[in-house]
């Protein structure tokens, strides 16, 4: 993007030279201007990464003597069971939570984005628990499925209507169904995101297009999926990426809901970060896995822009 | 089928297709709503109610609402929440909007460098920032303190990112006239920058705003008395502590979602807008 515009600026730079570009005490001034965020970056983020780094390296329980251990601490990870069940818990979370997600989104964004009305409603009311405290919704999906709560409560209705053994799990006390007691309440959370985004994404496909594909007799699915498909892809590969490295931070949702039990069947990468840092002040250990957790996300995105090429459609090609 | 219609409609729908339709988004409404409708409900009616599933219109109380009042300081935790997320909103802005006015329309040495240095951190996640942070913290002395809930949010390279974008897009002439009748960068920075960059401050400030107000992660390591918890923390000791008083949790929640609820309610649009624009990173 840079690159395009040097040119012109260069010209112009050379135009006005003398009016205000360039001029000495510009410099300066400049320097004041980015001086409080930059000295905040330097301690927050430049200091605190090349510290998170340092530490990672070292066996220090806050208090205790800081000895250095080197790549002792990620070695010691490889072997830790509980830290790749945390992160077999988060790899669930992202193949369940960033597929439906996406699915669920789109699949409302196409409903409302027909001749419908009280779309704004509509839009109102699926966009709501993206505003809301988590904490708020998790608790009350604690009650919602909980073994004595309203939704068990229905099932056992239904099943007694039907004359069918239905019976709710125990979503939130099994080490089976715990996990997906998170997605839930991450899909109840989260929907109205994915939706709003690919309602924005859709209004800009071009009627003609549609038109076209309709005189050509395309049914309704053959137009979704080789008209309305192939131009929102951008927009689908932008929200994977962002709720898959989103899946990959999940923290709030099942440390609320089930603090990451029982027995650790839905704690997550983050809170076995947490749990280490704040409640065994494991600090070296923290730090490796908070880091073990970037390459992830790193490794991740690096892999899927490569991918990209295959399956994005960008209307420039 | 029929003539094509003019309005934005991708596709022409039979009848029963719409109908099937609108049944699908009403469910999917009701869905949505349920849970905000079941906190209401327990949170009016006696802790018995919700056991024995009878909740008698006139047995309807807010005595749940004062008994979770009595317990929880939810007073301190609305001026905690309010008082970070409205300072963080305000001064983040303003830090990151004088870094990307010098970014966008000042030349320096170095400038590229560190720009690219400052969207480099956009990829960190911040777990990786965090136990430093909370060292960093705990030396200043400021561990427990609103100060250490502010301070770290006051930077954030999305914003400045974002704003710098907006503020390569405004002509450059404005600048060079305001210069000319012998502006100071500052003056052109808040009277010809800033009054022309209100949809991007808006969108940004309703993003922070909110992102700030339902943080949960850092508050929870850089606080541990109540009088400094923000509203999600306090919500979750309240949980930890009566885990199956519904009746009182609900009250909780329920007072917990209100604050940002009602601005929801009143600024729909921008809201929708901001979190969106801003959550997609400006694209």
């Amino acid at each position: 993007m840079t690159s395009e515009t040097a040119p012109a600026e260069l010209v112009r730079s050379k135009e006005k030279r003398n009016l205000f570009r360039w001029r000495p005490d510009q410099q300066w001034e400049a320097y004041l201007f980015i001086a409080p965020s930059l000295i905040g970056f330097t301690v927050f983020v430049f200091l605190a990464v090349a510290a998170s780094l340092g530490i990672s390296a070292l066996n220090w329980g806050l208090s205790g003597p800081k000895g250095f251990v080197g790549l002792e601490n990620y070695i010691q990870l490889l072997r830790d069971r509980v830290f790749w069940k945390a992160f077999g818990n988060t790899v669930f979370y992202i193949v369940t939570i960033v597929p439906l997600q996406l699915a669920i989104g789109l699949a409302i964004a196409v409903a409302l984005n027909t001749a419908i009305r009280a779309r704004d409603t509509f839009r109102m009311v699926y966009f709501l628990p993206v505003v809301t405290t988590i904490v708020a919704g998790a608790i009350v999906f604690r009650l919602i499925l909980s073994k004595t709560g309203p939704l068990a409560g229905l099932v056992n209705g239904l099943g007694d209507l039907l004359n069918l053994p239905l019976a709710m799990p125990d979503m939130l006390g099994s080490t089976k169904y715990s996990k997906w007691s998170v997605v839930i309440l991450t899909l109840w959370k989260n929907v109205g995101f994915t939706m709003v985004v690919y309602l924005a994404a859709l209004q800009g496909v071009p009627q003609e297009l549609y038109d076209a594909a309709h005189v050509d007799g395309a049914s309704g699915w053959q137009r979704f999926r080789n008209v309305t498909w192939p131009l929102i892809s951008p927009t689908t590969f932008f929200l994977f990426i962002l709720q898959t490295i989103g899946a990959f931070q999940l923290f709030t949702e099942p440390f609320v809901m089930t603090r990451g039990g029982p027995a650790q069947s839905s704690m997550p990468v983050v809170q076995y970060i947490y749990d280490n840092a704040f409640r065994f002040t494991r600090m070296g250990k923290a730090s490796a896995i908070a880091w073990f957790l970037f390459i992830f996300i790193f490794g991740f995105t690096l892999v899927q822009n490569i991918m990209q090429r295959r399956w994005v459609h960008y209307e420039t090609e | 089928m029929e003539s094509t219609s003019h309005h934005r409609s991708p596709t022409e729908m039979s009848l029963p297709t719409r109908y099937a339709l609108y049944a699908v988004l009403i469910l999917g409404s009701v869905i949505m709503l349920a849970p905000f409708f079941l906190m209401l409900l327990v949170s009016l009616f006696p802790g018995e109610a919700l056991l024995t599933r009878q909740f008698a219109l006139n047995q309807i109380t807010l005595n749940n609402y004062a008994e979770t009042f009595s317990v929880v300081p939810f007073g301190r935790y609305f001026v905690n929440s309010t008082v970070t997320a409205v300072t963080v909103t305000v001064v983040q802005i303003l830090i990151s909007s004088l870094a990307a006015f010098a970014f966008a329309r000042l030349r320096f040495r170095g400038r590229e460098p560190i720009f690219l240095l400052y969207l480099a951190t956009l990829m960190i996640p911040a777990q990786v920032t965090l136990i430093p942070n909370f060292l960093i913290i705990t030396r200043l002395h400021i561990y427990d303190t609103l100060l250490a809930l502010i301070i770290p949010g006051l930077f954030s390279a999305l914003s400045t990112f974002l704003l710098r974008q907006y503020f390569r897009s405004i002509p450059m002439d404005l600048d060079e006239a305001a210069r000319i009748d012998g502006a100071s960068s500052l003056r052109i920075w808040w009277q010809v920058i800033l009054p022309l960059s209100w949809p991007v401050m808006a969108a940004l400030g309703i993003f922070t705003f909110q992102a700030t107000w339902n943080d949960f992660l850092w508050p929870l390591v850089v606080t541990s008395s109540d009088t400094v918890r923000t509203i999600p923390i306090g919500l979750s000791y309240f949980v930890g502590q009566y885990s199956t008083a519904w009746n009182l949790l609900m009250a909780g929640s329920v007072i917990a979602l209100l604050p940002v609820l009602v601005i929801y309610m009143f600024a729909q649009k921008s809201f929708v807008q901001g979190i969106t624009l801003t959550g997609l990173g400006g694209r």
